[in-house]
């Protein structure tokens, strides 16, 4: 009798940290909603989604190279660069100190592609100094992230009027980003769509692709990956380019979801993103982690945002609390890999 | 008349800043046959091998398959042309799933896709073929080592491979596993795979191989086929000078009781289940049994960094608890792990620091800081005592053979003045000339009243080097042996019905 019941309790345990990440999610809400009930509605849900969309966006990159055994403190500047480029492209004609001088708006497939290809760019710096300088990941995006700074104030600045916050985008823009598909009683955000489109994709190329397990495989051993005859190089530079596109297109979403684009856009961004991915469970050690958990890990972050500032919670003590969850989240997540003895 | 052969290397050389790793090195393989390769750790096995699949560039000599020139850029180039080697260090990504890590580097599928139906396909054909049981969505973390092993073979045969290296497939294999494999080569054998099996187990070579290629300081020794040979005779030849026996003679005198273990139990699952025992003074205890018998368990249990459920531990009438290994340190027990290069070595620090690391609170002077004079006379007595061969001591242990690298771990142990030493694989992977030296210093140990246990799954060294012989069987104690002189004949089987006892 005692052996099935002590049997049983492990067995709970073992639940609750396979699902930790999901329990911790719905007691938050839980707690939040026994605090004030009206925070159970579904626009506010929306809103949290649909602030959660580009950082899912983000974090999807940034998550592949976490898995990478890498890790990239330059995405919040990278996405603060394509964002000025983006937003410098879609000005509304309009706008008197508009940057480009263009008579009529540009079709948005070029804005995106900028941004984009401004992404990447500093993505295959990053992904060379990894694969081919054999730097630390750590190393080099610390150094693009200066770099990527300084392109961004450099742009901004070039302006005919000076550095001022690229702003008054173009309404076919703006429809695109802002708006949503409308059922009546709910609006459902483009934002979401997009986020959602991305993390399919994602999951695909994480598990059904070849790139995808190679990348497993060069984060969990790259020993093990090269003897089998993976190409480290081409396949760590791949990783980087799907982070490049997928920074690209959450700058692109960005630019327009904050309607304004200065230097500063993008800062701790990137801190955000490697959050909500280790919060999601991607190891820093390398070759774990799945994209659900990415996807649990950002929407866990942000909707301890807005329920703070929806219970009108100090911010300072936001960053505190903030802070311990994610020490307890990480703690509680690394516990399924720890062997007893 | 000439022979055709499967693949020639003639004269290779190879020399590296101060040494001349191979200098006219040989190997002539025949198709379907099995060709020990061996020789001590340096004799240039590795390298030869290293320039067959690639990896080093070789500064002459030639490399013949099926008669053509040929030349490898890679392992990867190597494995397209059908040559395969599975490594000693499984090289496996552990959190991932066995068809995974089976067919990583060529994914069956289209464009970029993975087709996962047909990977798991081929996976349980190969797995047929070789009569392997394994699941192949399983995390391959979670097989046990000789499972792995096989999933490794099965990976070098899923490429069709007709040259196929295995380099010491059976260092942690059980007798049963090994027999499985012995049948899985045959069968290759019989396809017509030509074999090159590097070992250092002499049973086993004169048992599974058809050649034998000796290798000496990166020369050809000798090419012999097996049934010529005896176990001494390649001793000679690989150490080239007379080693009359393998085991030096035993100088030690077990005295009275010096630790006893009685009812001790592990607290998580698999540990060593109610295990009693008593260790005296000066004795050496063999610890047999199969893989997964538990008996690195019970050692680390004994040491502490296991956790305890139940049992008591008596040292020289005292009652000691280790709850981790400072405590144990403390209590004068010293453990050698097993796996070295994992959890003995510290890769990229000197001799000095791999040696001193166990004992630094020796060193330090008033105010906390260490003493380099003093570690470094430590150090030097570890050189000197265990005969390590090292230009300095400053010098990377990672740099040194696993023979050398083992005597200074043995040597940060002996340093914390132990009374008590577990001893667990002391000799794996290491080459025959080092592992008497290794035997001599646990006589050595032994002799001077230390109490040595010793888990090896090379049933001859234990019953060479031990007093008494404990089996384990699945986490229990099945016995304790007598080691007599007369008896040494009988006592393998006499081990193997005792290590199947509680399964």
């Amino acid at each position: 009798m005692e052996k099935t019941a002590k049997w049983d309790s492990k067995k709970i345990g073992e639940f609750a940290l396979n699902y930790a990440l999901y329990i911790i999610l719905v007691v938050m809400l839980i707690v939040v909603i026994c605090i004030n009930p009206r925070f159970l509605s579904i626009s506010n849900f929306m809103r949290i989604l649909t602030q959660a969309s580009t950082r899912i966006i983000l974090a999807l990159g940034a998550a592949g190279l976490i898995v990478l055994a890498g890790t990239d403190l330059s995405a919040g500047r990278i996405l603060g660069c394509s964002a000025a480029v983006t937003a410098s492209l879609v000005q509304a004609t309009t706008y008197g100190s508009r940057m480009y001088k263009f008579e009529n708006d540009l079709p948005l497939i070029v804005p995106l592609l900028a941004s984009i290809a401004v992404a990447m760019v500093f993505c295959v710096i990053n992904g060379f100094g990894v694969a081919k300088l054999h730097l630390h990941a750590f190393i080099v995006s610390l150094g693009t992230q200066l770099i990527a700074f300084g392109c961004t104030c450099i742009y901004i600045n070039s302006q005919e009027g000076g550095a001022q916050a690229l702003s008054t985008f173009n309404s076919t823009f703006n429809y695109w980003v802002t708006e949503g598909i409308d059922f009546g009683s709910f609006e459902l955000p483009f934002l979401i769509i997009y986020a959602a489109i991305a993390v399919v994709v994602m999951y695909f190329i994480w598990n059904k692709t070849t790139l995808g397990k190679n990348m497993f495989a060069i984060g969990g051993n790259p020993e093990a990956a090269s003897v089998s005859g993976v190409s480290l190089t081409k396949n760590i530079i791949g990783v980087y380019i799907v982070a490049g596109v997928l920074y690209g297109i959450a700058a692109f979403l960005e630019a327009g979801r904050i309607g304004s684009v200065n230097t500063g856009t993008g800062l701790n961004y990137d801190t955000d993103a490697i959050s909500g991915c280790v919060i999601g469970g991607v190891s820093f050690s390398g070759g774990v982690g799945t994209i659900p958990g990415v996807v649990i890990g950002v929407v866990i972050l942000q909707v301890i945002n807005y329920a703070f500032n929806f219970l009108g919670i100090d911010p300072y003590l936001q960053y505190i609390i903030r802070g311990l969850i994610i020490i307890l989240a990480v703690s509680i997540d690394v516990r399924k890999y720890i062997a007893k003895k | 008349m000439a022979e055709s052969y499967l693949l020639e290397m003639r004269d290779l050389e190879k020399e590296f800043p101060g040494v001349k790793a191979l200098n006219k090195a040989n190997l002539l393989l025949r198709k379907g046959t099995v060709h020990a390769l061996m020789g001590e750790n340096g004799a240039g096995k590795s390298t030869l091998m290293k320039c067959l699949f690639g990896i080093y560039e070789k500064d002459a000599g030639s490399i013949k398959i099926e008669g053509q020139e040929t030349h490898f850029n890679n392992p990867k180039d190597a494995l397209d042309h059908g040559v395969a080697m599975v490594h000693q260090e499984l090289n496996q990504v552990l959190r991932r799933s066995v068809m995974e890590n089976m067919w990583l580097g060529k994914f069956p599928g289209k464009g970029g896709f993975v087709d996962h139906k047909k990977m798991y396909q081929d996976t349980l054909n190969v797995f047929k073929r070789l009569e392997v049981n394994i699941d192949p969505k399983q995390i391959i973390g979670d097989l046990s080592v000789s499972q792995r092993q096989m999933v490794e073979i099965a990976k070098a045969v899923s490429y069709n491979a007709k040259i196929l290296v295995l380099d010491e497939p059976t260092s942690s294999l059980t007798n049963e596993e090994v027999e499985h494999l012995f049948k899985i080569i045959n069968k290759l054998r019989a396809d017509g795979v030509g074999i090159i099996y590097i070992s250092h187990k002499m049973e086993e070579i004169l048992r599974i191989s058809d050649d034998v290629t000796i290798m000496r300081d990166g020369q050809w020794v000798s090419t012999t086929p097996a049934k010529d040979l005896t176990t001494e005779q390649i001793i000679n030849m690989m150490v080239g000078r007379e080693m009359s026996d393998r085991f030096p003679p035993k100088t030690n005198k077990p005295g009275k009781v010096l630790m006893k273990v009685e009812g001790l139990t592990g607290k998580y699952m698999p540990t060593c289940i109610d295990v009693s025992f008593e260790l005296r003074e000066g004795e050496v205890l063999g610890v047999a049994g199969l893989v997964g018998s538990r008996r690195t368990e019970l050692l680390e249990t004994i040491f502490g960094v296991a956790h305890r459920e139940k049992g008591k531990i008596t040292l020289q009438g005292k009652e000691v608890y280790n709850h981790n290994s400072m405590e144990a340190i403390k209590n004068g027990f010293a453990l050698l792990t097993e796996e070295r290069r994992a959890t003995g070595i510290i890769p990229l620090q000197s001799i000095t620091f791999n040696a001193v690391i166990s004992n630094l609170k020796a060193y330090r002077n008033k105010i906390g800081l260490l003493i380099n004079k003093k570690m470094e006379d430590d150090t030097n007595w570890v050189i000197k005592s265990m005969n390590v061969k090292t230009p300095s001591t400053k010098t990377h242990i990672k740099s040194l053979s696993g023979g050398n690298q083992q005597k200074v771990i043995i040597g940060r142990w002996l340093l914390t003045k132990p009374t008590v030493l577990l001893l667990d694989e002391p000799t794996r992977g290491i080459d025959v000339g080092a592992k008497y030296e290794i035997y001599q210093l646990i006589d050595q140990l032994a002799a001077e009243g230390k109490g040595v246990m010793v888990v090896s799954s090379e049933m001859p060294e234990l019953i060479g080097i031990c007093d008494r012989i404990l089996v384990m069987s699945n986490g229990h104690m099945a016995g304790i042996l007598d080691v007599k002189e007369d008896l040494k004949g009988g006592m393998q089987e006499e081990i193997m019905r005792l290590a199947a006892k509680y399964i």
